[in-house]
């Protein structure tokens, strides 16, 4: 770090002095200890923590199944395990990535950063904040034990069509549904938590427009999830009718649709996949103007970016189902409204550009993460327009080259930006700087592996191969060992995030001071570093950005 | 904003219990429904969340008479609870949504209409029509009748209606300092509710035992129960919720300034009322 110490957003009241009146205040003086602490914690950075270190095992878990799957297409020919089992991963391994991992990782930034960034003591329900989290390891314990029952677990994708997942699903998937219960009441009183926060708790001169870009997308993406994951709440509750009290709501011989559960599922689902990456979209915005030491190129219209993305997510659903018999005029209404989300993406990643335009740019970690994000979204994102085409996605539909495009937005995507995240912010939840050796080459492997598993999908999907099958043709053998291989290398290589995590824990590394970054802004780099249990016990002194002496 | 210094409320462990209990119940209904055990768990489970329920909210009243919240955690209940209603509309507005596919794609497209009329090759047979009586597989079965509007249906709406006027008449009687009045319209409150619930049963076992409608009865049944079902259960939480607040009202908990449990409570059986509302129109009428 450079010494050239920037004019900072004066606080009221230091640090220290906060976790003092806080100590004083009673309620905080006889913590339990041990185990028992973090079963009881109400504190959201305590809560943040669980979330992280949770979503972290279950990015381990559903990669394991990854890789058994990736090990299985390694070469032609059923080499490895038994088809049953095959499909059993794939669907383990999406739905742990999507609800156990990433989701989880976002909620737990939002638990660590969203008070901090806008000066609050921590969440607006801390209890409710409890009971959020540790649902979700009965969920997941739920949901990982149907691989052990008779009939074994959820064998039909991780988007659960019906009938597959009702007429022809096996017994465990009741346990499924009520997995999927817990986890959406988990979501959904997260959401609520984190909208009364950002709505109720802010220091008191920070208006809407002055919040963190994270803290904004967070706002929008709670919005999303209050809104669809009740919808995913009655989509299984009548799939749950129909395998246990023989309704007939997806089952045409009853005057019900399968179809029906497409729609729901995907009015739940494409509203989902922005849950996963609006609040990468703020991490980004955080961390490249920190890095390129500039003010965000165009705030107001990033958050308007966003605020349309979200809303504009609410009628493209039906671009996942082009080829179940749309009516035509559906179809292209579908591809158009789907093909204007594209609009305000687009903007974003120009603001991003724009940002970094005549910046004094340098390359930390978190800047390295966010930068190969910018690039890799992007790419995903070229492909979701090129699906987005109706009639080409006639041809696309249920290849791997969807696999490539929703992985390119969701691994070198969003996994990339909650990496960046956690580079960006571990100085101030562990008071250290992460090893730079191992993040470099843990970057630089990611990249690489990321990269080698799914770039060769965009061939194999595009000359045919269909998604989620554990064979396939002699002519996909080249592409698929590429994935293979570097699907190895990129799961392999999270071990060294891990060693990164552990070092930090454990306090090995340079010391960080509050100001960790040097061209960093917010509240949160007032707070010394790491940040104390308690913070912002009274509201603090804020400087909008925009007002900022440091940014020009 | 005037605050000096933030409230957070200490820990507790209601939460925890409420993970443990939630769990409980869903391993037993998954037993139930897929092994035919798990009895014990399922109905403990129930018995739990009862439990936590009464633990955890008797110890927010308390703090909360105690003094201890500020307007800022007032708002944050507030707007808690205005989020938890929306997440609710939601989930019925899928619900609805389903109805409403099912009536104008679904059952047009199996006759062998517009895009889809292919899917009239199944059945051939097939006549849509809704109500629908004969489901396209006659190996399934709609039901024999369905419910007359115009009878028991109506004087529910009627029921439910009232009963978010005689409930805001309690509010407004809350907030005049005038508690008996407010409790006795409160009363008044929960007894149409009470009678909406017996009636809805009596027409539940009509349906069943007599008019072949059941939730297997087609799609027709599927999508009555479902929706009248899931209301029904709402009415119920909402039932138990100004029962709660009743008894708190005798006790004389809450001032004509700061009742917000009594709000909260007024909002969710409007809420209920209002997809009533929806209910009588879409399920019974049209
Ligand atoms: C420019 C923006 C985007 C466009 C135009 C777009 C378009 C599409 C389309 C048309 C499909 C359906 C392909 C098919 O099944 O045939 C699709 C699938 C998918 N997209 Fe995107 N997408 C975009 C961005 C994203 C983002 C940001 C995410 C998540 C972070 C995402 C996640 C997914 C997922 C998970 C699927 C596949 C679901 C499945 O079938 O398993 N997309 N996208
Ligand atoms: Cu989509």
């Amino acid at each position: 770090m450079t010494s050239r110490s920037l004019p900072r957003p004066v606080v009221q009241q230091s640090a220290s002095e906060a976790t003092a009146g806080g100590a004083a205040a009673g309620h905080h003086a006889h913590q339990p200890r041990g185990l028992l602490r973090w079963v009881l914690t109400t504190n959201h950075k305590e809560i943040g923590t669980l979330y992280l270190l949770f979503a972290l095992l279950m990015f381990f878990i559903g990669g394991t199944m990854a890789l058994v799957v990736r090990a299985e297409l390694f070469q032609p020919g059923m080499t490895f395990i038994l088809p049953e089992f095959f499909n059993q991963m794939t669907t383990m391994h999406g739905l742990i990535m999507v609800f156990g991992a990433i989701m989880p990782a976002f909620v737990g930034l939002a638990n660590w950063m969203v008070p901090v960034q806008i000066g609050a003591p921590d969440m607006a329900l801390p209890r409710l904040n409890n009971f959020s989290f540790w649902l979700l390891p009965v969920s997941f314990t739920i949901l990982l034990s149907t691989l052990f029952m008779e009939g074994g677990g959820p064998n039909f994708g991780w988007t659960f069509y019906a009938p597959l997942s009702t007429t022809y699903a096996p017994p465990s998937t009741s346990f499924f549904i009520l997995a999927m219960h817990l986890a959406g009441i988990s979501s959904i009183l997260g959401a609520i938590n984190i909208i009364a926060t950002i709505l109720n708790l802010r220091t008191p001169n920070m208006r809407l427009m002055d919040m963190p870009l994270f803290v904004w997308t967070w706002l929008i993406t709670a919005f999303l999830l209050i809104a669809v994951m009740p919808v995913l709440a009655g989509v299984i509750t009548m799939m749950l009718l129909d395998i246990n009290f023989g309704t007939s709501f997806f089952d045409a011989a009853g005057g019900g649709d399968p179809v029906l559960f497409q729609h729901l599922f995907w009015f739940f689902g494409h509203p989902e996949v922005y849950i996963m990456i609006l609040p990468a979209f703020g991490i980004v915005s955080a961390i490249v103007p920190t890095f390129a030491r500039k003010r965000l190129f165009g705030y107001a219209s990033m958050v308007y970016a966003t605020a349309s993305i979200a809303i504009l997510s609410f009628v493209v659903w039906a671009h996942h189902m082009f080829t179940v018999g749309l009516p035509l005029t559906a179809q292209l209404f579908f591809m158009y409204s789907t093909m204007l989300i594209a609009v305000p993406t687009g903007v974003k990643v120009f603001n991003w550009i724009a940002t970094l335009f005549r910046g004094s740019i340098s390359f930390e970690l978190p800047m390295l993460f966010s930068l190969a994000f910018i690039v890799q979204f992007t790419i995903g994102g070229l492909s979701g327009v090129m699906l987005a085409i109706a009639p080409a996605d006639f041809q696309y539909h249920d290849t791997y080259f969807v696999v490539a495009h929703f992985h390119y937005v969701l691994v070198p995507g969003a996994v990339f930006a909650i990496l960046a995240a956690a580079y960006y912010w571990l100085p101030k939840w562990s008071g250290v700087y992460p090893n730079v050796k191992l993040g470099l080459t843990h970057f630089w492997l990611s990249v690489i592996g990321v990269n080698l598993t799914f770039f060769p999908m965009h061939f194999s999907g595009l000359a045919g191969m269909p998604r989620r099958i554990p064979d396939y043709a002699l002519q996909f053998a080249d592409f698929n060992l590429l994935s293979s291989i570097g699907g190895f290398l990129f799961g392999i290589s999270q071990l060294l995030f891990v060693a990164v995590v552990i070092l930090c824990i454990r306090g090995k590394g340079e010391k960080a001071p509050a100001q960790a970054w040097e061209g960093a802004e917010g509240l949160e780099w007032t707070l010394p570093s790491p940040a104390p249990l308690h913070t912002f016990d009274t509201p603090p002194e804020f400087v909008p950005e925009r007002d900022s002496p440091s940014r020009h | 904003m005037s605050s000096s210094s933030y409230y957070v409320p200490a820990t507790s462990k209601w939460p925890i219990i409420a993970v443990l209990v939630m769990g409980m119940l869903a391993v037993g209904a998954g037993l139930m429904m897929t092994q035919g055990s798990g009895l014990i768990l399922l109905v403990g489970g129930l018995v739990g969340v009862a439990w936590v329920m009464y633990g955890w909210f008797r110890d927010v009243t308390l703090e909360s008479m105690g003094g201890l919240y500020d307007a800022q955690m007032d708002r944050s209940f507030r707007q808690g609870m205005a989020w938890f209603i929306f997440s609710e509309v939601m989930f019925f507005a899928a619900f609805f949504g389903a109805l409403f596919y099912i009536r104008v794609f679904t059952l047009p497209w199996l006759d062998g209409e517009g895009a889809k009329g292919i899917t009239a090759l199944l059945w051939p047979d097939f006549v849509a029509s809704w109500p629908l009586m004969n489901t396209p597989d006659p190996a399934v079965g709609g039901p024999d009748a369905i419910i007359n509007p115009w009878t028991l249906p109506l004087i529910n709406t009627l029921l439910l209606v009232t009963s978010s006027i005689t409930l805001t008449f309690s509010h407004h009687a809350l907030k005049a300092q005038q508690r008996l009045r407010a409790r006795n319209w409160l009363i008044l409150t929960l007894v149409l509710g009470g009678i909406f619930l017996v009636i809805q049963g009596i027409e539940y076992v009509h349906a069943w035992t007599e008019l072949g409608l059941t939730l297997q009865a087609g799609i027709y049944g599927a999508t009555f129960f479902l929706l009248t079902g899931f209301h029904g259960l709402h009415v119920t939480i909402g039932a138990v919720i100004l029962l709660v607040l009743l008894i708190r009202l005798i006790k004389g908990h809450f001032t004509p300034e700061q009742h917000f449990a009594f709000e909260a409570g007024a909002w969710y059986w409007h809420f209920v009322d209002v997809v009533w509302i929806g209910l009588f129109l879409f399920v019974y009428v049209f």
